[in-house]
């Protein structure tokens, strides 16, 4: 995603930035991605290992949906869910040469991270006003750690989408095949935190 | 003798092949001319330059000297330890260094002593070795062997270098917050980590920085290695250290992911008061613990050692590829095996992730999951024999030349082999209830790591100084250098596997002497290990001083070797000045034609050896050996 130091563009080129090695059928920042994605598998794996390790060991474990707010958590299911397709659209919309809708899919994909984000804080906001808290049970403590984790990821998003949005479109201008991959490469980013939520709400709400 | 093709240049006549020569170096020259010159035109700003640079060079050396200040901060701290155990409750004055409240009047304390034992394994870990092995002569060197011209991506390089630094700070400055810093080992195991000082909280906060750094800097390795090789270099033609670069890297991208959550984990443990790592019932100092239980110490362990297990190959395998180079360079021999080489670190890589448990065949996981882990332990064992073989074998027959970077390479060997094959005991469930958590196991990995890694990453400092600075090192200080340290850190690190045997534990304040197995053994030894540890100091002293004076004078502009001092054919030598161009590696991006290790090739005549990035041997061509059209046709312009 990134490259060179603008002050020596002329001087300085890396291959494959911008156009696929014929050998490895890649541009840089894509390899990049998927490698920066199956190290993130290892992060949300070795949690999950340690959440069925925890749960298996425990005499009894509280049902997630007898106190977690589960429409809230749909909706937001739909929400992740209809931000990947918007995702693809803007790069889709980019690759035709569209900025304009490129530009207003990139919106409404921050738009959805926005609304999940927004939904997640209400849900958070209630279990400490019912006093629960990380510390009370060892659900709490994966239920906070994992969905915390997961909004960082999501929050992380959200300052992709905006920069790109704003002051990272001006690229488009001088390199627009650029600018279309990082948009595919924040897309695969965004693809593997709603993947994430995908096993991350049934595992907690529904199980 | 075969018709030579004549032509005429100018009022000359010349040999086709003489002409084609000449043309291709002056177009060389005058193209590096232009680089230099675009390249000054654009000076950057020194801070860009200096400090927050995206040169992979500059950042390589910015690398080394912060992991090698590491290097000697964490081996004061075990210098320090030594004392006491070497001595045990006598006061020494160097000891005040550490202030009243570590260790009163010189005498230390056993809080402070576990302090340093935490930290030394920390640093010399995390920030020293790592850093050194991978950050700084992956950075310098891995682009310059395989013709890219910087890292693929250069900014997310110096993002890891700052990571790095800002997670090293964090880490000394921990030693300042109330009662100290971590104090529950290198491998803060719970739930002595999770109700530790503050220290550890500080701990956990430098190692996930530390972490991302080496994150950000592993996909950057990935990503240049798969993508930025230059024409010609195919995977099999690349040296052997960018080979153990690359599986590092896959290490570091794929262990380093389960520590970061066990931090997590454990951050929360510590902040928000769950209990991850904290079972039910927990009494500490005859108070409960209040908090929910039903947590799992031993959870860390598998998150910790399934990271650092292959952190140990991370540790072992740029040392393994230095060494080959140098070896293959200074036994003028191509290396033998290098396929097999590469095979096997290939294998040591997958393999590195299915071993982690044989750390813990004491927590009573079950006979059927340890034989697993024993039997996968010894499996692994056999690609390190391998490559340790094979770079043996390089040995054999050849004319070696004993340059100081080839004594470090050749001590590497045995050294590497001790600490190896003191390891298959360990790896053996049985003989592991006697040996785990002993001075033994202190032994076992300080061979492999210290007399191991350390003296293959001192190899690749005096190999490729020459390169980053066009000076070398002083010969003779460097022999110095080397036996002196190659004695200490033996008279150190044997007797450890004595007092193991023995049953002496480690991570004892006073070394043992409370105990009535391992007095003896520990009043013999320990003032001996201690003196050792003072002489490795010392004999440190000759490469920091030779190592500035050399730095300082090529700084005023004196080299005092060629371009390729070592003869060396990989193309980080061959292909470029020493030290290489500014931002930009190569005046023109060289193609490669054959094989890292073409050394006392057959057919050479004038030198013995071939840049991988020469067309043609040196040597007259055989018969029919035309020029290509093309290059006739540019000649005759």
């Amino acid at each position: 995603m990134e490259g060179h130091a603008e002050a020596h563009e002329h001087v300085l080129e890396i291959p494959h930035n911008v156009h696929p090695r014929p050998d490895t059928g890649l541009y840089n920042a894509k390899l990049g991605i998927w490698l920066f994605l199956a190290s993130e598998v290892m992060l949300f794996g070795a949690l999950f290992s340690s959440f069925i390790l925890i749960r298996t060991s425990a005499p009894t474990w509280p049902r997630g949906w007898e106190f977690l707010n589960v429409p809230l958590a749909t909706a937001n299911t739909f929400i992740l869910i209809a931000s990947s397709v918007t995702v693809v659209l803007a790069w889709a919309n980019l690759r035709l040469g569209n900025l304009k809708w490129g530009r207003i899919f990139i919106g409404l994909t921050l738009v959805c991270a926005l609304a999940f984000l927004v939904n997640k804080g209400f849900e958070y906001t209630h279990e400490f006003e019912e006093h629960r808290y990380p510390s009370t049970s060892n659900f709490l403590a994966i239920y906070f750690t994992m969905t915390g984790l997961h909004g960082l990821h999501v929050l992380g998003g959200v300052i992709v989408f905006a920069y790109f949005l704003f002051p990272g479109a001006k690229m488009w201008k001088t390199e627009p095949a650029r600018y279309t991959n990082r948009i595919e490469v924040c897309g695969l980013y965004w693809h593997f935190v709603d993947l994430v939520w995908i096993f991350l709400f049934p595992s907690l709400y529904l199980m | 003798m075969a018709q030579r093709k004549q032509l005429r240049v100018g009022t000359q006549w010349l040999y086709a092949d003489d002409a084609e020569k000449l043309l291709r170096e002056a177009i060389r020259l005058r193209e590096q001319e232009e680089q230099r010159h675009r390249i000054e035109g654009h000076a950057l700003p020194f801070w860009r330059q200096y400090i927050f640079s995206t040169d992979h060079k500059w950042i390589g050396i910015q690398y080394g000297f912060t992991a090698l200040c590491f290097l000697l901060f964490g081996f004061s701290l075990m210098i320090l330890m030594r004392l006491q155990l070497g001595w045990p409750g006598h006061a020494f004055s160097a000891l005040k260094l550490l202030g009243e409240g570590r260790a009163p009047g010189g005498i230390l304390l056993p809080e402070a002593y576990n302090q340093l034992g935490a930290m030394h394994g920390t640093i010399m870990v995390f920030m020293a070795i790592v850093p050194l092995a991978v950050g700084a002569f992956g950075n310098y060197v891995v682009p310059l062997q395989i013709g890219a011209p910087d890292m693929a991506f250069p900014k997310l390089n110096m993002a890891s270098y700052w990571a790095y630094l800002t997670g090293g700070l964090v880490m000394l400055a921990s030693f300042a917050v109330k009662d100290g810093t971590a104090n529950s080992g290198w491998t803060s195991y719970p739930p002595l980590s999770v109700i530790a000082t503050q220290g550890q909280t500080w701990w956990l906060v430098g190692m996930i920085f530390l972490i991302t750094s080496s994150l950000l800097g592993s996909i950057n390795f990935l990503v240049t290695i798969i993508q930025l090789r230059a024409k010609g270099m195919t995977f099999m033609r690349m040296p052997f250290f960018v080979w153990a670069q690359f599986v590092t890297s896959f290490l570091l991208l794929l262990a380093f992911p389960p520590l970061e959550a066990a931090g997590v984990l454990q951050l929360m443990d510590r902040v928000a008061g769950t209990s991850f790592f904290l079972p039910s019932g927990l009494v500490v100092s005859g108070q409960p613990l209040h908090n929910a239980g039903g947590g799992n110490p031993i959870l860390w362990q598998h998150l910790f050692w399934f990271l650092a297990h292959p952190e140990v190959y991370v540790l072992i395998l740029p040392a393994m590829g230095i060494v080959a180079e140098i070896i293959a360079n200074n036994t003028r021999k191509p290396l033998w095996g290098y396929r097999s080489l590469v095979g096997a670190v290939v294998f040591l890589g997958f393999m590195s992730f299915v071993v982690w448990a044989h750390h813990m065949f004491l927590t009573g996981m079950g006979t059927l999951i340890s034989a697993f882990f024993q039997t996968t332990t010894m499996i692994i064992s056999i690609p390190s024999v391998v490559i340790l073989s094979a770079l043996f074998i390089s040995l054999w027959g050849a004319s070696i030349r004993f340059t100081t970077p080839m004594l470090f390479a050749l001590g590497f060997l045995p050294m590497f082999g001790i600490g190896g094959l003191t390891g298959l005991p360990l790896g053996l469930a049985t003989a592991d209830l006697h040996l785990h958590d002993t001075y033994y196991v202190i032994g076992h990995f300080h061979y492999v790591v210290a007399p191991g890694t350390i003296f293959a990453m001192f190899a690749g400092i005096y190999y490729w100084f020459p390169k980053v600075t066009g000076r070398k090192l002083n010969d003779f200080w460097g022999r110095v250098h080397f036996w002196g340290s190659f004695l200490c850190i033996n008279g150190v690190f044997f007797p450890m596997f004595l007092q193991g045997l023995a049953g002496v534990s480690r991570r004892l304040y006073d070394g043992g002497i409370q105990y009535a197995h391992a007095k003896a053994i520990a009043e013999q030894t320990n003032p001996f290990m201690s003196i050792s540890a003072i002489g490795l100091l010392a004999f440190q002293v000759p490469f920091i001083l030779n190592f500035f004076a050399n730095v300082f004078a090529a700084w005023r502009g004196k080299k005092n070797v060629d371009d390729n001092p070592w003869q060396a054919t990989t193309i980080d030598w061959a292909a470029t000045t020493s030290p290489p161009l500014g931002h930009g590696n190569f005046a023109v991006l060289p193609a490669v034609y054959r094989g890292p290790y073409e050394y006392s090739c057959p057919e050479c005549t004038t030198t013995d050896f071939v840049p991988q990035h020469v067309e043609t041997a040196p040597a007259p061509p055989p018969a029919g050996g035309m020029l290509p059209e093309a290059a006739v046709a540019q000649r005759e312009m």
